[in-house]
């Protein structure tokens, strides 16, 4: 064994407090862990509000309707990156596709994920888009003329009776697609919350509150990505939308400060054996991530702020400001919350008597330098999406077709 | 109904996408990539064949019969060869041309030997500082039958702890077999025929009794009244014998 | 007039023309005595019926593979004393562990032996088997310490301690295991005989199983990259040897058996014996019991 990893785990062993099995000493799942859910729930989020508006026919989210479809696809798209980075023996990848485990919530995951890509997610984006693709491949020229062609799927039919269908095909999409957002992600904590063996994931709750973080999480990208949009397109920010989505936003931080709550209220009431050392997991090791990111400046402070913006009927320019603020906040908090959940998970020994360390490194595969990369990477390719599919219906047509 | 142009196109593309997936997953690729009876029966018979690196405990006697028959009377006779000479399967394909270590210092005995307070008590342990120091172990005892040169005192040998407990103590003059009778076989065979402990409050009440008449009762000994003190129990259920006044 | 002189120019081969010889000659000879465009056109019947074939030809492959022998039975050739013997069938056997807390001396041979047998590494981090010493204070206060890594002296003074003994871990073999529920590509799995062990050769390296373990026995091998534990060293247990760790064992704390013989010494373990495992609450149904363990064992 080299000398290097030789230092790497006398410096593990020397940072255990208590006892831990000896296995547990190198944490197993990474920030690379930490980050796939959190991408997977921006996307439920995010596609969950676009669906709150053709659902509800909320009228005031219409101007962030295509661009929460395109945030959706963008992280959907990065999501499977960390997961393949993650894996010790990525060329096997494809076995989890071919001789799938039918008990095994992660194997399942990979259908439940290419379901909601293929069947939800760009069936949806191509219905929305269809008659614009249409436009562009008669207008554009080559060689772009012909990708439009293709994502048609030459597709020429824009008779009134046939763009009627297109907005039914949406609705229905969108009736099919909330649940399977929630099972998208739903799934993803119950990965997590399935474990017996972990005290600190195995709860009944985690695919909830997984769930409710994410519509939290994914509500507050799109405000950020569409405030950030319109500045950088030198466009007035359409107020009512953002009034109304951050009042989606706070309904959404309360029900998810209930249920974290509920889950913590509910672990000191019964006082399981596990009790003491989760106690000194958040105590001792979890404070700064949990307390103070995730709970005051993810939770608390952003509610503030949105109760202020609600309650004191503020100037225009104010309100960006604090909406702007709550939603980083926000954003930042639950990917503490996905941080809380993973590494807290391994700080803790399943003896019960020990915690232990997770040493982020700076670069390797697993370091943070390429979760920064993971992190940012969507944007580029919301960037390229957006600058394929126009966000707002192409002028060339009549009136809008969605209603 | 005429079915609507989106949908046969669409309509098309899924059929395409999901008869190819389905192609490929249940026709083209072969049993060696999907099945997974073949892949566990593979693994399982790789498993299998895996070369052991320790001989076994049996291995040793076709060559060694000697050493092996003198160990199986002796008190290593539970201990496998290869517990001290290290994993031999190589010596038994090749046994002139590799020949196991045979550990000749005194820093090995003590692995099993050297007095641990987690030990079970019986088990026979010594200081390896104040034990004969310097000499190596084998210099006394053959490994492959370690019954000390000398007759220990008593029960010192395998129940030290006790002994040291029990010499700091009022007690300390009191020998092993006053209160514990134990057959010879004892010696040889502990577990199998244990020493016996006192079973009525009279016997502790010969020196400890109150108004009882023994002679050698000594006349420093506490002494309480029988009848009245501790119930029904057996003195030793409440008081450690080797220690009886306890730890400050 | 040779017949196959179907003219020239009808270029959809959609005719269903046998191309056997009706005069009787063989076939070389007949397509060299077509014209070039007949030589084309039935070339491309020649392809198309090939490509049509080839389906139901791949899946008569595929079912043909599918009749490979039991998937129970390792395979071997000539028995040696690398291989078991062929006479060996797992389904006649269920192993299990028996461990007697009262019997170890806590002298670590097991993981030493362990190490030495199975190529774990040998950092104090990687474990396929393991002893912990736990010290129990008057106080009510327990100390554990795993003493096959960097060992320590005992620190707590004597008078202190109310007990102190060893315990060795090691996979428990479950019946209803948690690694084999969770692995997303099955490969690990229950031999018939009772071990679990990984396939090697499939493992994707997702660490779910780790996650998945109660009882800290998985690793992921720094060298192949793959999760790996006790395997009940059944390299040796299908040749009739015991597992190396029960080997090696001087006072005989470790008991290996199969359950399902009629005379072995862990059948009798179980019935001398008040038996206890590990995290019980947890359903995993370990196959390695302990005797005499202490309730603050986890």
């Amino acid at each position: 064994m080299n000398a290097m990893l030789t230092d790497h785990y006398a410096e593990l062993l020397g940072q255990v407090m208590g006892y831990a099995y000896p296995n547990e000493v190198e944490i197993q799942w990474s920030i690379l862990i930490v980050i796939y859910p959190y991408l997977t729930g921006l996307v439920a989020g995010a596609f969950i509000l676009a669906s709150l508006m053709k659902i509800f026919k909320v009228k005031e989210l219409q101007p962030t309707y295509r661009l929460a479809l395109l945030t959706a696809l963008a992280f959907l798209i990065v999501a499977p990156m960390p997961l393949l980075m993650h894996l010790a023996q990525p060329l096997r990848f494809y076995e989890i596709l071919v001789t799938p485990n039918p008990t095994s919530a992660m194997a399942m995951f990979g259908f439940v994920y290419a379901w909601y890509l293929m069947a939800v997610l760009l069936i949806e984006i191509w219905f929305e888009w269809r008659h614009d693709l249409i436009t562009l491949a008669q207008t554009t020229p080559s060689p772009l003329k012909w990708v439009y062609k293709v994502l048609s799927l030459f597709s020429t039919d824009t008779s009134p009776a046939a763009l009627a269908f297109d907005a039914k095909a949406i609705k229905f999409i969108t009736i099919v697609g909330v649940p399977s957002a929630f099972l998208l992600h739903g799934y993803v904590g119950f990965i997590f919350g399935s474990v017996k063996a972990n005290p600190w994931w195995a709860s009944v709750l985690m695919p909830i509150a997984f769930l409710m973080s994410a519509i939290v999480s994914g509500i507050a990208l799109v405000v950020v990505v569409y405030m950030v949009l319109q500045g950088i397109r030198k466009e007035p920010i359409d107020m009512p939308c953002v009034d109304k989505i951050t009042s989606y936003l706070f309904y959404a931080v309360i029900v998810d400060f209930t249920l974290e709550a509920l889950d913590f209220i509910h672990r000191l009431y019964q006082s399981e054996e596990s009790v003491n050392i989760l106690g000194h997991l958040i105590t001792q090791k979890l404070f700064l991530s949990l307390i103070v990111m995730q709970i005051l400046l993810g939770m608390v402070v952003p509610l503030l702020i949105l109760v202020l913006a609600k309650a004191r009927n503020f100037n225009e320019e104010l309100r960006k400001l604090l909406y702007f603020t709550a939603a980083i906040l926000i954003l930042i908090g639950i990917f503490a919350m996905r941080w809380n959940v993973v590494i807290g998970g391994q700080l803790f020994s399943k003896s019960f008597r020990g915690l232990l360390t997770y040493k982020l490194e700076m670069f390797g595969i697993e370091g943070f330098l390429i979760a920064l990369v993971v992190l940012v990477l969507p944007f580029p390719i919301l960037a390229l999406l957006i600058k394929l599919l126009p966000s707002r219906a192409v002028v060339e047509h009549a009136a809008p077709v969605h209603a | 109904m005429k079915i609507p142009e989106q949908i046969r196109r669409l309509g098309l593309v899924v059929v395409v996408l999901v008869v190819s997936t389905l192609v490929l997953r249940f026709v083209l690729l072969p049993d060696s990539v999907v099945s997974t009876k073949l892949h566990w029966a593979q693994a399982t018979a790789r498993e299998a064949a895996k070369l052991p690196k320790h001989a076994g405990s049996t291995a040793c006697q076709e060559c060694h019969e000697d050493i092996v028959s003198k160990k199986a009377a002796s008190f290593h006779r539970g201990l496998a060869c290869e517990s001290c000479h290290g994993p031999a399967i190589k010596h038994t394909q090749d046994p002139l041309a590799v020949k196991p270590p045979a550990p000749r210092d005194r820093k090995f005995c003590p692995v099993c030997h050297a007095y641990d307070p987690s030990r079970p008590t019986g088990f026979p342990q010594i200081n390896p500082t104040t034990h004969n120091p310097l000499k190596p172990c084998i210099t006394c005892h053959n490994p492959h039958d370690p019954v000390p040169p000398t007759v220990p005192r008593e029960c010192s040998a395998c129940h030290g702890q006790i002994e040291r407990t029990k010499s700091v103590s009022s007690h300390a003059l009191i020998e092993c077999t006053t209160c514990h009778v134990a057959p010879d076989r004892h010696k040889t065979e502990p577990r199998s025929a244990l020493p016996s402990k006192p079973t009525t409050r009279e016997f502790c009440g010969r020196c400890h009794g109150v108004g009882v008449a023994v002679k050698e009762a000594p006349k420093e000994a506490p002494k309480i009244d029988l009848s009245t003190h501790g119930g029904r129990n057996l003195c030793w259920e409440c008081h450690y014998p080797h220690l009886p006044e306890g730890h400050k | 007039m040779n017949e196959r002189n179907c003219g020239q120019g009808s270029a959809e081969g959609g005719e269903s023309r046998s191309l056997s010889a009706q005069d009787g000659q063989p076939l070389p000879q007949a397509a060299q005595s077509m014209s070039a465009g007949e030589a084309y056109i039935s070339k491309r019947r020649d392809f198309i019926k090939g490509a049509i074939m080839f389906i139901p030809a791949a899946g008569a492959l595929a079912a043909a593979a599918a009749e490979s022998p039991k998937a129970d039975a390792p395979k071997t050739e000539t028995p040696t004393a690398e291989t078991p013997r062929q006479e060996y069938n797992p389904a006649e056997h269920l192993y299990g562990m028996g461990i007697q807390i009262d019997r170890c001396i806590g002298c670590n041979r097991c993981a030493v032996a362990c190490k030495a047998e199975n190529d774990v590494p040998d950092e104090p981090v990687f474990f396929r088997t393991w002893v912990e010493r736990y010290t129990i204070l008057r106080s009510g206060e327990v100390s554990v310490e795993n003493i096959s890594g960097l060992r320590k002296d005992p620190v707590h003074d004597e008078r202190d301690v109310i007990r102190t003994f060893f315990v060795p871990k090691l996979c428990n073999h479950c019946a209803n295991p948690p690694c084999v529920q969770v692995c997303p590509v099955r490969a690990t799995f229950t031999t018939q005989d009772g071990a679990v062990i990984v396939d090697s050769s499939r493992c994707v390296g997702c660490r779910y199983c780790i996650q998945a373990c109660p009882y800290g026995a998985r690793y992921l091998h720094p060298k192949t990259n793959t999760a790996d534990k006790c395997t009940f060293c059944y390299h040796r247990v299908v040749k009739g040897l015991q597992p190396a760790c029960v080997e090696v064992c001087p006072t005989q704390a470790r008991i290996f058996g199969d359950l399902k013989s009629k005379a072995s010494r862990l059948v009798r373990f179980e019935r001398m014996n008040m038996i206890s495992v590990l995290k019980p609450a947890l359903n995993t149904e370990p196959k390695v019991h302990y005797a005499q363990l202490d309730g603050e064992v986890r």
